[in-house]
């Protein structure tokens, strides 16, 4: 019981957070105290103070407003990379599991296989066939994760069809899209809305991971995982350029998966509250 | 094809299902899971059908609504007319209409038949938009009345809520109310006061007869409860390894029961009224629709089994004996009992 007061006070605060930090991103030209490219030679390295509240970087630009507008990025790159990933997976997992046989064994053969490589070697072979950039990371993301999703709605689909009131909707003459639209998919709901938040926090680091590696968001426009890249250098001059940007990344990514977690718990009727 | 007789909703001539399941690597195994089916249902009658589990019953519903999982269900040969027109013989868009809209099922465990994350009220009006083409508010409203119809509280509080906010009886009550919702011809009720306890059967069966009047359908009610199908047929067909072994009115089959098999069923029925004897029961058990026994599939447990039962299978006949629809399926009709 305590345990679970500590993980609701958790969750509060998670969704807290990202909504914060959602908001954040969309007023980013309001709220960021500097442009988060314009750089000032003059105050490189500064650490906290009034005027910086998170400090310089190398090239003097505000830590505080690079990570506002760097939000930007990892939400979007996760908003999107999520929604491809939903979608082809929904449609790939609800085609196998309805079709069956040959189809099924097919699809779910591929969507095997791209589960089988390393997530961030992938990203990178994605990215490299597509080009660098936001729009390629997205896309990479949304593919590699498509196949969770797959593989998640084809065993629920194959469980709620055998449901007896898809029989029963049938016995009314439901169509089998009838069926689709308004049996399966909202008893699908709840399992893919926890994935979802989990996959997002994913999204966060991998788009993280490229940019750092110089696949991603690329340079100047502010990106944690540029941040990272370009702290990388002066970790022991100036270590609050990696610390902040980290934090972030930490932050975000703890949230989605605290989120996930108790909504997995909400939807799981076994599970005593 | 002949127009049916006026009085005739749903004929069912000679229904031959097989299953196939593969077991292991080539072999195929084939159940027999209905063998010859007649059944003739009129308007406006309560037919039930009768037998233990695994006899064909629901089967025999699953093909009158359309619902046989094909493969690995195979329909042989037979005719299933309805107002004279062969629902075999039709396609599965034509089908759809029928189903719902003319012949509906209501079914054994309401709670596992209403979907989880839909308003009850959702599920009820789905029907009336998709057959009737109704507008959300006109289905809204016909769904409140068809509660009333159902005996529950004209209330949209219950069309708001979830199948699990509901006490079984009125799961029930729901199913039934989706099942009618576009006054079909047919209803078939699967069992659907097994899960029931038995002051609710009781409620159901009287609400299955009144409805049945009301709109003057037919019922197609398959049960293994004798108790219950007394109560609610006309005409009563006892099914034994998916052939129709005895059939007649109420109350032929149940005073002057032909079949053997229609006999023992009777005699292990517990009454309440008689204490002390013991209960009896047909002994060995149904034969699984792989291996089915040659000639009548019932001698193996057949107390005045002759050499004749073992290799021919007996054609349904009436031997003087009984009312002019009593017919049953058996080579020794009138044979004394040994007792």
């Amino acid at each position: 019981m305590v345990q679970y007061r500590s993980t609701t006070r958790l969750y509060y605060l998670a969704i807290i957070f990202l909504i914060i930090l959602g908001a954040a991103a969309l007023a980013a030209p309001i709220i960021a105290p500097f442009n988060p490219t314009s750089q000032d030679l003059d105050n490189r390295f500064l650490g906290s103070g009034l005027r910086h509240l998170l400090g310089t970087d190398n090239f003097g630009r505000d830590i505080l407003s690079r990570i506002i507008y760097g939000s930007r990025s990892a939400l979007l790159v996760g908003l999107i990379s999520v929604s491809i990933a939903v979608t082809l997976g929904t449609l790939v997992g609800l085609t196998a599991a309805l079709s069956g046989g040959l189809v099924d064994n097919g699809l779910m053969l591929f969507m095997d296989s791209l589960l089988s490589f390393p997530t961030v070697l992938l990203a990178i072979t994605v990215v490299s066939f597509l080009g660098y950039g936001l729009v390629q990371v997205m896309l990479a993301i949304g593919v590699i994760f498509s196949p969770v999703f797959a593989r998640l709605v084809r065993a629920e689909t194959l469980a709620i069809k055998t449901e007896g009131y898809i029989e029963a909707s049938r016995s009314l003459g439901s169509s089998t899209l009838k069926i689709i639209f308004w049996h399966i998919l909202p008893n699908l709901m709840g399992k893919v809305i926890v994935q979802c938040s989990i996959t997002f926090a994913l999204s966060v680091v991998i788009e993280a991971s490229l940019s750092y590696l110089g696949l991603g968001t690329q340079p100047p426009t502010a990106s944690w995982g540029l941040m990272l890249k370009d702290a990388r250098n002066y970790l022991v001059q100036a270590p609050w350029m990696a610390l902040y940007p980290g934090l972030a990344i930490a932050l975000t990514v703890f949230s989605f998966n605290i989120i996930g977690d108790s909504l997995s718990e909400r939807f799981n009727p076994k599970i005593y509250r | 094809m002949a127009p049916a007789k006026s009085e005739t909703l749903l004929q069912i001539n000679d229904l031959d299902v097989t299953f196939e399941q593969s077991r292991g690597d080539l072999q195929i195994e084939t159940a027999h899971a209905l063998r010859g089916i007649d059944l003739t249902l009129g308007r406006g009658e309560v037919h039930s059908l009768v037998g233990e589990s695994g006899s064909g019953k629901t089967i025999t519903s699953t093909c009158v609504i359309g619902l046989l999982p094909m493969p690995p269900g195979k329909i042989n040969h037979g005719q299933l007319l309805f107002k004279g027109r062969d629902l075999l013989k039709l396609s599965e868009a034509e089908r759809r209409k029928v189903r719902g809209r003319e012949i509906a099922m209501i079914f054994q465990e309401p709670a596992k038949y209403l979907n989880p994350a839909l308003k009850v009220g959702e599920q009820i009006t789905e029907m009336v938009i998709l057959h009737l083409g109704m507008d959300k508010i006109k289905a809204g409203e016909r769904a409140l009345d068809l509660l009333e119809v159902v005996g529950l509280e004209r209330s949209k509080r219950i069309l708001k809520s979830y199948a699990h906010e509901l006490s079984g009886g009125m799961k029930q009550r729901v199913m039934i109310a989706m099942a009618i919702s576009c006054n079909p011809l047919l209803l078939i009720a699967d069992e659907p006061t097994t899960a029931l306890d038995v002051t609710l059967q009781l409620q159901i069966l009287k609400l299955i007869l009144k409805l049945k009047n009301q709109l003057s359908m037919s019922v197609l009610f398959i049960s293994h409860d004798l108790g219950v199908v007394y109560n609610i047929s006309d005409r009563i067909s006892v099914i034994y390894a998916g052939k129709i072994v005895e059939s007649g009115s109420r109350e032929d089959v149940f005073s002057k029961p032909l079949h053997p098999y229609t006999r023992l069923l009777f005699l292990s029925i517990p009454e309440a009224g008689k204490g002390g004897s013991r209960l009896r029961a047909i002994p060995g058990s149904v034969p699984d629709a792989e291996h089915i026994p040659s000639g009548c599939a019932f001698h193996p447990r057949c107390p005045i089994a002759e050499d004749i039962c073992r290799t021919e299978i007996p054609r349904s006949r009436n031997n003087g004996q009984g009312g002019a629809h009593h017919t049953a399926a058996c080579h020794l009709i009138g044979k004394k009992w040994p007792d």
